[in-house]
């Protein structure tokens, strides 16, 4: 037979792929050696996918008439599909990354999916430990799937407000309770039970068919400002899905691979829930993105604007600045002409920093790579605990955007919905001025009580028209000095 | 069979707790910083799947399995080939004050080493 010889190489391919994930994975864990990390890990993915092709000398006998075929499909797949998302990968503005990054990982969580469906088909899972892992990584690929979907049209702006109906979490408890009881059917029926109603193959459908269903519920009433803690999740199940797919088709880089991004993706959930101040199971469990009913009575005063130069100028003559960017700086991308902004502040030897709280924007680390892609370097850029401390000694905090994250209410204000958040302390700074479109609430709908504190100014208007203004008032000076 | 790593009970749930393990401990390392292309590039990590689409799809013998194994590998290979490209694109732009992108120090994120003050 010749089944031994393919098997070491693919086996040996697989094992060296496994290493160079985990070996690119952790040169990620620094942005100097981190663009050589995700090299090495696509040398590890191209050997595993030329390896694959290999378990050609292998496939069951059933399938040997159709092998043409297949490896016809199987090339026409990859060029297909490889090239299409690697194209529009290319050049996909550095704005739209977290929804790219939901689109990428929702075919990760249906191609797992799509596997444990193949192999259900095929009747090829052994023992009712193996075809109930096949449906689990099924169910979870599929959630994965239909929910990041969903994550990528609300992300795209396809879908504007959160969708919700009343009893959205019995809905979904009993959605998810049928795709269970239908995996229980199916594992009955491998038992040889009969009188099912449907045959096999229906009862197939019907649970992914469910379980897609469940994704779109289960993310569908979740609102934009609380999408890092999505992505996230989704992320993890797909890692979760592959690797138990992995197991399913005996296949160890896929369990490794599988079950380090399942980790990373927990990890990273647990690291956005905590910056929001809720435990994942609040996270998961209730309408996380509820817009707050509470009563914004107990704020006095009112937001008092000032002219975009006015607080250019300001800034310029100033010694400190930090900037706060928010999802708002994402959304008019304006972070170019914030850094041209900054650079005339520094020009002007003023000390600027930018902090970023770790829910700032879509995903985990938006603000850095937009920042990153501005041309700031990463040594301007501080996470709120190297930062916080800073405020109470800067003269100026401008606030581009971001609402939540720089809310006093959550330090003082313990009927606030986001009371014990941690956040940036802006407020603490000689002067604030706040970039904003307009003098409406914020995403998470609470009033912000920095904006009506008595060393707050509000600049309103598109992000990016008023950093044009601003620069032009500094140029301005400039040119009258000169 | 010929050549066969059976990994069956506790040896794959060993794999997966070690695995799991250092995810959670390499993962852990990542500055705030690294965020986004970290998740990009775990999510391009999770595009082995194709490997295992590729697998699912070679084995097909009723048009139903090939069309859904087609089905995994297009997606698969999607997951891959995007994931790549979104983090390859990233990470090339993080660079220091110094605007060399391999700059050799370590740590830098987090830190100012030489901002102007007046």
């Amino acid at each position: 037979m010749f089944t031994l010889i393919p098997q070491i190489v693919i086996g040996g391919a697989d094992l060296i792929a496994a290493f160079l994930f985990l070996f690119g994975l952790k040169r990620m864990s620094s942005p100097a050696t981190a663009p050589s990390g995700i090299r090495v890990a696509g040398v590890g993915m191209v050997a595993a996918v030329l390896a694959s092709f290999l378990y050609l000398f292998t496939v069951d006998a059933a399938a040997r008439p159709h092998l043409l075929v297949n490896v016809g499909l199987a090339v026409t797949a990859l060029l297909v599909g490889g090239a299409g998302a690697w194209m529009v990968g290319r050049k996909v503005a550095m704005t739209a990354m977290p929804q790219m990054v939901a689109i990428y990982n929702g075919m990760g969580g249906g191609a797992a999916g799509a596997i444990a469906a193949v192999e259900l088909f095929g009747g090829r899972t052994q023992g009712a430990t193996q075809l109930v892992v096949t449906l689990l990584g099924g169910c979870i690929g599929a959630i994965s799937l239909s929910g990041s979907v969903i994550a990528w049209a609300k992300l795209d702006g396809l879908l504007k407000a959160p969708f919700r109906v009343t009893g959205q979490q019995v809905l979904n408890g009993l959605v998810f309770a049928a795709t269970v009881a239908v995996g229980g059917v199916i594992v009955a029926s491998a038992l040889g039970v009969e009188g099912l109603g449907l045959t096999t193959p229906t009862w197939i459908w019907v649970f992914f068919a469910l379980a897609l269903v469940f994704g779109v519920l289960m993310t569908l009433p979740i609102g934009g400002a609380d999408m890092p803690v999505v992505i996230s999740i989704y992320n993890a199940f797909t890692g979760l899905a592959v690797g138990l797919e992995g197991f399913v088709l005996q296949n160890p880089a896929l369990m490794i691979a599988g079950m380090v991004v399942g980790a990373a993706g927990l990890l990273l959930t647990v690291l956005m829930a905590k910056a929001m101040n809720r435990s994942v199971a609040n996270v998961l469990f209730t309408n996380f993105g509820t817009p707050a009913k509470g009563k914004p009575g107990a704020i006095k005063g009112s937001e008092r604007p000032v002219e975009a130069s006015d607080a250019a100028i300001k800034m310029r003559y100033a010694t400190s600045v930090i900037i706060i960017p928010g999802y708002g700086l994402a959304a008019a991308r304006a972070q170019q002409k914030l850094y041209e902004f900054v650079k005339l502040l520094l020009a002007a030897k003023v000390s600027v920093k930018f902090a970023i709280h770790p829910v700032a924007g879509r995903m985990p680390g938006q603000m850095d790579v937009l920042l990153a892609e501005a041309g700031v370097p990463y040594d301007m850029i501080f996470q709120l605990d190297d930062i916080n401390d800073d405020f109470a000694t800067t003269d100026v905090a401008l606030v581009i955007g971001a609402n939540d994250v720089v809310n006093p209410a959550a330090r003082t204000d313990k009927s606030s919905p986001i009371f014990g958040m941690p956040i940036l302390n802006a407020d603490k700074a000689g002067q604030v001025y706040v970039i904003k479109r307009g003098q409406g609430k914020g995403y998470s709908g609470i009033v912000n009580a920095l904006f009506y504190s008595p060393n707050c100014n509000m600049v309103y208007g598109d992000a990016q028209a008023v950093l044009v203004q601003m620069i032009e008032a500094v140029r301005g000076l400039g040119a009258a000095a000169a | 069979m010929t050549f066969d790593i059976a990994m069956t009970g506790f040896v794959a749930l060993y794999i997966f707790m070690l695995a799991g393990f250092a995810g959670w401990v390499i993962i852990g390392n990542v500055p705030a910083i690294l965020h986004t292309p970290l998740m990009s590039g775990s999510n391009f990590v999770h595009g082995i799947v194709v490997v295992g689409g590729l697998f699912a799809l070679f084995n097909a013998s009723t048009p139903l399995e090939q069309g859904v194994g087609f089905f995994a590998v297009l997606l698969g290979a999607g997951n891959a080939a995007g994931g790549y490209a979104v983090t390859d694109r990233m990470l090339a732009m993080f660079k220091t004050s110094d605007a060399k992108p391999a700059h050799p120090h370590g740590h830098g994120h987090g830190r100012v080493h030489h901002l102007k003050k007046v």
